[in-house]
């Protein structure tokens, strides 16, 4: 058990130590200072050429906002275009047939927004084109616009930032040219090697020992699950995602695939505090974000090491911990981390089945996801801690008698007002569509649907709450993973989550970004010996507070009816 | 009318007690507490839990809950309700006692107007009441009489009794033109007559404004609380949302909750706390700042002093004492030092100003002392000649003045000043000092030392604003020699020296561009600009009306380190505000691991593991938190009047500091609360 925990800090350390290089490396370029980046330049220069962009161009946070959102419809009504009609597609050696127009609108817009729910199996669900040109297109897309839009809030923090807050189009390319493709490039080479198919043939039909015919679900997977986690999407091209032996056949592509999934959201915050010149806010920031982080995978990994007590009680000894939902290769301490992991940072992938964890553990995942500013998707997570921030600003300024302000700029009633929105907006969406669903399984159990909502769940009761719980959590979070067990390819889950995944993804952009274009705007106040230090552990402290409280008010009376009651049941 | 004294009252003055209880009823009415947006969804909830009193009793339905239980969480909503409201009434009652006592000196008074009779033009003087006085009216007061309304002095100087506003019982002088121009109504004339133009409409002046701030009737929410404001309804809406999805959550869980726990736990998560303390927080800021004698014109004025980054103040009267005064004589080489105190002492006879007594107060000391003489002719300062002396009846000519001005007269006699005495001019002036130059005839005979006297505690004042982020400038006329040497005896961290009154406004803009936030405080006709430019201006209440009009506020006292008050004040507002906001928001968790478990145990009896207060029934978990919900409001009262006291320490160790006590506090004190109301409540029951 030892060696396990062994392996746990050491994927920690080695992400931290590749990210910290990265986040620097993405200031200089950031800053314009020559970097070795700049080996991408021309690269872009056709691209902006092809495009028609003109990369001097400057935009306010409103222009960003408009190019980032129409280019987003764009891809929408492309994605959802070639879904629907995949089956009569070329190559489709497998003859997968088109999708419905639910599972399509959920689809397209589930990996549009770098969540990558999936209501589908990859093997069964989507032709070798739509993986290539749908799925993994927009991995790389959303996840570039996260990055991009994240640079748009620190050029807006910048001690001297005007209007001008830099071009969208440009930090879009950038994202994918200098990060998310060379990165992805490595990963997927390493994992080929690894044994994660990169074939562009139709399944392999073997006969087994038994003498029963099997397919064996092959396709140019490789590449696709390196920015599966590089850009923290999640979605896998097989159905049992990462627990599948293709998609991560042993314990090394299993660390690859975790640091894959850590190292832009953790890079992204360093690169903040070495491009605005404010290393200490940056290590702050980190602290909370780490601290938060290990509330949650301490537990988890207790508990899954532990096993099950029920199982206990029959007398029946669990040396290796809580082996249910998990695979031999990786053990419970690896897969209790991964499940943190990509709740936290909004990857969703999956190596163990997160049905199967233990309550305990379930209730951390859910928080990782409640909270979505633990790390955080690529770029999104800064922008959801930084609501936080401003809210932890107003308070603390007020309580050392200042009227607050953060960075050098007045925090005031219209910065209140959008973020106290997009404070609001996680469990208003979580509670809302939960409360929803609740009400259709309890008043229309048997609603002549496709699936009756009594059909609905995998579970009765309390784990039954946590997987409707647990679905519009990961939905709201742009998580994308499921604790599975819920019946959701159909007209109510898709639609419902996919409202979720729209509102879940934009409007907290879109506020993040207003805020910092609105601060960018306004008249710097220097430093005295009375302004609030938001570099200082005291205020890091508060943002904690801040993001325990917000999130523990909203989220407990559901956690207490979801895993908890499960917890305590079996303890 | 006599003169008031002002009264200080308690906390919780008997007289406002009545007052504050009976409003905190009147303050019921909805449209009121639609203003606060927390209270008024207590008071929806109130009003539901009555309907379900009602029907209960009527219909004998008891799915709700026993009746007694029912009327209980009625009884300590109402009474949540009752006690914010009172906390508001009781903020109120204060401001408004103090208010009175002011506007007490503004009752009606005789005013002898003066006004044309007939068409002749003649103007004639009659007697109205000081109610009809308009803006613009001349009136006349003498010896004895009260000035009946706030103007300016157009004819006349007198002696003025402050008393009645300021406290202060020395009389002072106000005259016309200059910069003590200014009358305030209800002040009384001790000597002399004077002519005043009424400078303001009735019902406008300062004092009427700062009334109805305190009073709350014209209270505006600053931009601060507005922002609050949206924050606490932000979190009221995270507990809507809450409370209506539990209802679904409850059916899944097939677990029945009584509208009761619903509204008990809605009313204990909603930050009722800052909510019900937030307007009497806003209006004991106001009553702080008028109890220290000044008036605020609005409170965002008040909020904004308290984020001052740089404070503008004059040398005269702040850093040092009013006047400079004599420490030494230093005869010239061939001058009998006896002889030359004499001299002094001569010269300055006739000579009133504090700078003049001061020499012969420091000759007396040194037994040296000299009379009137009705022979002697004495010379008085005059801006040609810019010097002062005494011409003896034997003919000696003795002049004293500054040196430029004793140089040009000796010369013109043909003699020069000796380089001793310019080598001493030149070590005085270094060391902050104010040479006078004193010449007996053509010949110099010695130099006079004038030297400021730093007021005592004025450094360690100046250490405070510095810990607290404030830069102080001293504003003074003196040339940057003796400026710099003030400066830096006094602790200051810079200095205008020479100042014009243009150099204080292109201060204050250089300050603000760079994105500070100044205050200063003025008096004279031409601070005006400046004090409107300034974030915070405070006007001295003896200054003009076109400082008053200028600045934001006014300092009744003129006492100019009022500002060091004011800051403080502004800060301790915001900090009770977020203090309080904190504790508020600290105490759900107790709250909740209070009710949550009480709500489901019933249908999920494995939920007992949350009840960690080991609290004996849902019931009662129930009603004791929403009791210490209540209770924790009148608790808070006192700390909610007086704020949260401000320290010095830097921003981060008082952050620190306030998270210890209100935050973790916040987190611990409930806990108790609720455990200590249960065993009450189930000794009880």
């Amino acid at each position: 058990m030892y060696k396990e925990i062994i392996g746990v800090i050491l994927t920690y350390g080695l992400s931290l130590a590749l990210a910290i290089p990265l986040g620097k490396a993405i200031a200089h370029w950031l800053k314009g200072e020559k970097s070795s980046w700049n080996f991408m330049a021309p690269v872009e220069r056709v691209i902006y050429k092809f495009s028609g962009i003109d990369p001097q161009e400057e935009m306010n946070w409103k222009q960003h906002l408009k190019s980032m959102l129409t280019i987003n419809l764009i891809w929408f009504i492309y994605g959802f275009g070639m879904l629907i009609s995949q089956g009569s597609l070329f190559l489709n050696p497998g003859g997968i047939k088109s999708m419905s127009p639910d599972l399509a609108f959920n689809t397209a817009i589930s990996f549009m927004v770098n969540c990558n729910l999936q209501h589908y199996s990859g093997e069964t669900g989507l032709s070798y084109l739509s993986q290539i040109a749908v799925i993994t297109f927009f991995q790389f897309v959303s996840a570039a616009t996260g990055i991009a839009m994240v640079f748009v809030l620190f050029k807006a923090l910048r001690e001297k930032a005007s209007e001008n807050l830099g071009n969208f189009w440009v930090f879009f390319v950038q994202s994918i040219t200098r990060i998310l493709f060379p990165l992805s490039f490595v990963m997927a080479i390493l994992l080929a090697f690894s044994g994660t198919p990169a074939s562009f043939a139709n399944r392999d039909d073997i006969v087994t020992v038994q003498g029963d015919s099997v397919g064996v679900s092959r396709g140019p997977a490789a590449g696709m699950i390196a920015i599966k986690h590089l850009g923290t999407n999640g979605g896998g091209w097989f159905g049992a995602n990462s627990a599948h032996p293709f998609e991560n056949p042993n314990y090394f592509t299993n660390t690859v695939e975790l640091i894959a999934q850590v190292i832009v959201p953790l890079a992204l915050v360093f690169a903040l505090g070495f491009y605005l010149n404010r290393k200490k806010l940056s290590v702050v920031i980190f602290s909370v974000m780490t601290l938060g982080f290990f509330c949650l995978l301490v537990p988890t990994v207790i508990s899954e090491i532990r096993g099950n007590p029920e199982i206990q009680r029959l007398g029946i000894a669990q040396s290796t911990g809580s082996m249910e939902g998990k695979e031999v290769r990786f053990g419970p301490a690896i897969s209790a981390y991964w499940s943190i992991v990509t709740t936290v940072i909004s990857t969703g992938s999956v190596n163990s089945m997160h049905d199967s964890t233990m309550p305990l553990s379930g209730a951390m995942q859910m928080l990782g996801m409640m909270t979505n500013a633990f790390y955080g998707g690529c770029g999104v997570g800064i922008l959801n801690y930084f609501i936080f921030l401003i809210i932890a600003v107003f308070v603390s300024g007020m309580m050392v008698g200042r009227t607050p302000e953060f960075l050098g700029r007045k925090i005031e009633a219209r910065e209140m007002k959008i973020a106290s929105i997009i404070a609001i907006l996680h469990p208003l969406l979580i509670l809302a569509f939960t409360a929803l669903s609740s009400y259709v399984l309890v008043h229309a159990p048997n609603a002549a649907w496709a699936i009756k909502p009594s059909g609905w769940l995998n579970n009765p009761g309390s784990h039954g709450f946590s997987e409707m719980l647990y679905e519009y959590s990961s939905s709201a979070a742009n998580n994308g993973s499921g604790f599975e067990g819920l019946a959701d390819n159909n007209i109510f889950w898709n639609l419902t989550t996919g409202i979720v995944l729209l509102i879940g993804r934009f409007l907290p952009i879109i506020g993040p970004i207003a805020i910092a274009g609105i601060l960018a705007n306004k008249k710097y106040v220097p430093q005295t010996a009375g302004t609030l230090r938001s570099d200082s552990y005291t205020f890091g402290a508060m943002t904690f507070a801040v993001i325990v409280i917000i999130t523990a008010l909203a989220f407990f009376p559901a956690l207490t009816l979801g895993p908890l009651a499960e917890y305590f049941s079996i303890t | 009318m006599s003169v008031h004294k002002r009264k200080a009252y308690g906390l919780f003055d008997p007289a406002l007690l009545s007052t504050a209880v009976k409003q905190s009823f009147i303050k019921l009415n909805p449209a009121k507490m639609i203003r606060n947006p927390v209270m008024f969804t207590v008071e929806l909830g109130t009003l539901i839990m009555a309907g379900v009193v009602l029907e209960s009793v009527l219909t004998g339905n008891r799915t709700q809950g026993s009746v007694g239980y029912n009327v209980s969480v009625f009884l300590v909503l109402f009474m949540t309700l009752l006690f914010a409201n009172f906390a508001e009434a009781i903020a109120e009652a204060r401001g408004k006692a103090q208010a009175d006592s002011l506007r007490k000196t503004r009752q009606d008074t005789p005013a002898k107007l003066i006004a044309p009779v007939d068409k002749s033009l003649e103007e004639q003087v009659i007697m109205v009441s000081s109610s009809q006085l308009r803006l613009g009216d001349r009136f006349v007061c003498e010896t004895g009489d009260i000035i009946p309304m706030d103007g300016e002095i157009v004819e006349g100087i007198a002696t003025i009794d402050e008393s009645a506003i300021t406290g202060e019982s020395a009389p002072v002088i106000r005259e016309a033109g200059g910069d003590k121009s200014s009358v305030t109504g209800g002040t009384k004339v001790l000597s002399d007559r004077i002519i005043v133009r009424v400078s303001t409409q009735p019902g406008e002046t300062f004092l009427d404004k700062m009334i109805a701030l305190v009073e709350g009737a014209n209270r505006q929410k600053t931009p601060n609380e507005v922002a609050l404001t949206i924050l606490l309804a932000s979190f009221t809406i995270v507990f809507v949302i809450v409370c209506v999805t539990l209802k679904p959550f409850a059916d899944y869980a097939n677990t029945p909750i009584t509208i009761a726990a619903y509204i008990s736990l809605f009313v204990c998560l909603i930050p009722t706390t800052i909510g019900g303390l937030l307007s009497a927080i806003g209006i004991a800021g106001m009553d702080r700042a008028l109890r220290a004698n000044v008036i605020a014109k609005s409170g965002k004025a008040v909020e904004t002093a308290g984020d001052i980054d740089t404070l503008l103040l004059d040398k005269t009267g702040t850093i040092t004492i009013g006047n400079r005064k004599a420490t030494n004589f230093y005869p010239a080489i061939d001058t009998d030092e006896k002889c030359f105190i004499e001299l002094a002492v001569l010269s300055s006879l006739a000579d009133d100003t504090p700078e003049g007594k001061s020499i012969i107060e420091l000759a007396q000391q040194k037994g040296i002392q000299r009379k009137k003489d009705p022979s002697m002719e004495f010379i008085g300062f005059t801006a040609e000649t810019r010097c002062s002396g005494v011409n003896l009846a034997s003919g000696i000519r003795i002049r004293k003045g500054a040196q430029d001005t004793i140089r040009q007269l000796v010369m013109k006699g043909g003699q020069k000043v000796p380089p001793a005495i310019d080598e001493r001019v030149r070590l005085i002036s270094e060391n902050g000092g104010t040479p006078l130059v004193v010449a007996e005839g053509d010949q110099v005979r010695g130099v006079i030392e004038l030297q400021d006297i730093i007021k005592p505690g004025i450094q360690e004042r100046f250490e405070r604003l510095r810990k607290m982020g404030v830069k102080t400038v001293m504003v003074t006329g003196d040339n940057p020699l003796t400026a710099k040497y003030i400066a830096e005896k006094a602790g200051v961290d810079d200095f205008i020296a020479e100042a014009k009154p243009e150099d204080k406004m292109n201060y204050i803009k250089a300050e603000q561009h760079s994105g500070k936030l100044v205050a200063m405080m003025g008096d004279g006709t031409n601070d005006a600009p400046a004090l409107a430019q300034a974030d915070v201006g405070v006007a001295m209440n003896s200054g003009t009306q076109a400082a008053k009009e200028a600045g934001n506020m006014v300092d009744l006292d003129n006492d100019p380190t009022k500002l060091i008050e004011v800051v403080e004040i502004g800060k301790q507002l915001l900090i009770t505000r977020g203090t309080l906001t904190t504790f508020s928001i600290a105490n759900d968790v107790a709250k909740y691991f209070a009710i949550v478990p009480a709500l489901f145990v019933a249908a999920l009896p494995a939920l007992q593991g949350l009840n960690i207060m080991n609290l004996k029934s849902p019931e009662t978990a129930i009603l004791s938190a929403v009791i210490f919900n209540a209770i924790i409001i009148p608790i808070l009262i006192p700390l909610a009047l007086r704020g949260v006291k401000y320290k010095p320490i830097g921003a981060s160790a008082l952050l620190r500091r306030n998270l210890l006590i209100y935050g973790i506090g916040g987190v611990i004190v409930p806990f108790i609360g609720i455990k200590v109301i249960d065993l009450i409540i189930g000794t009880i029951i």
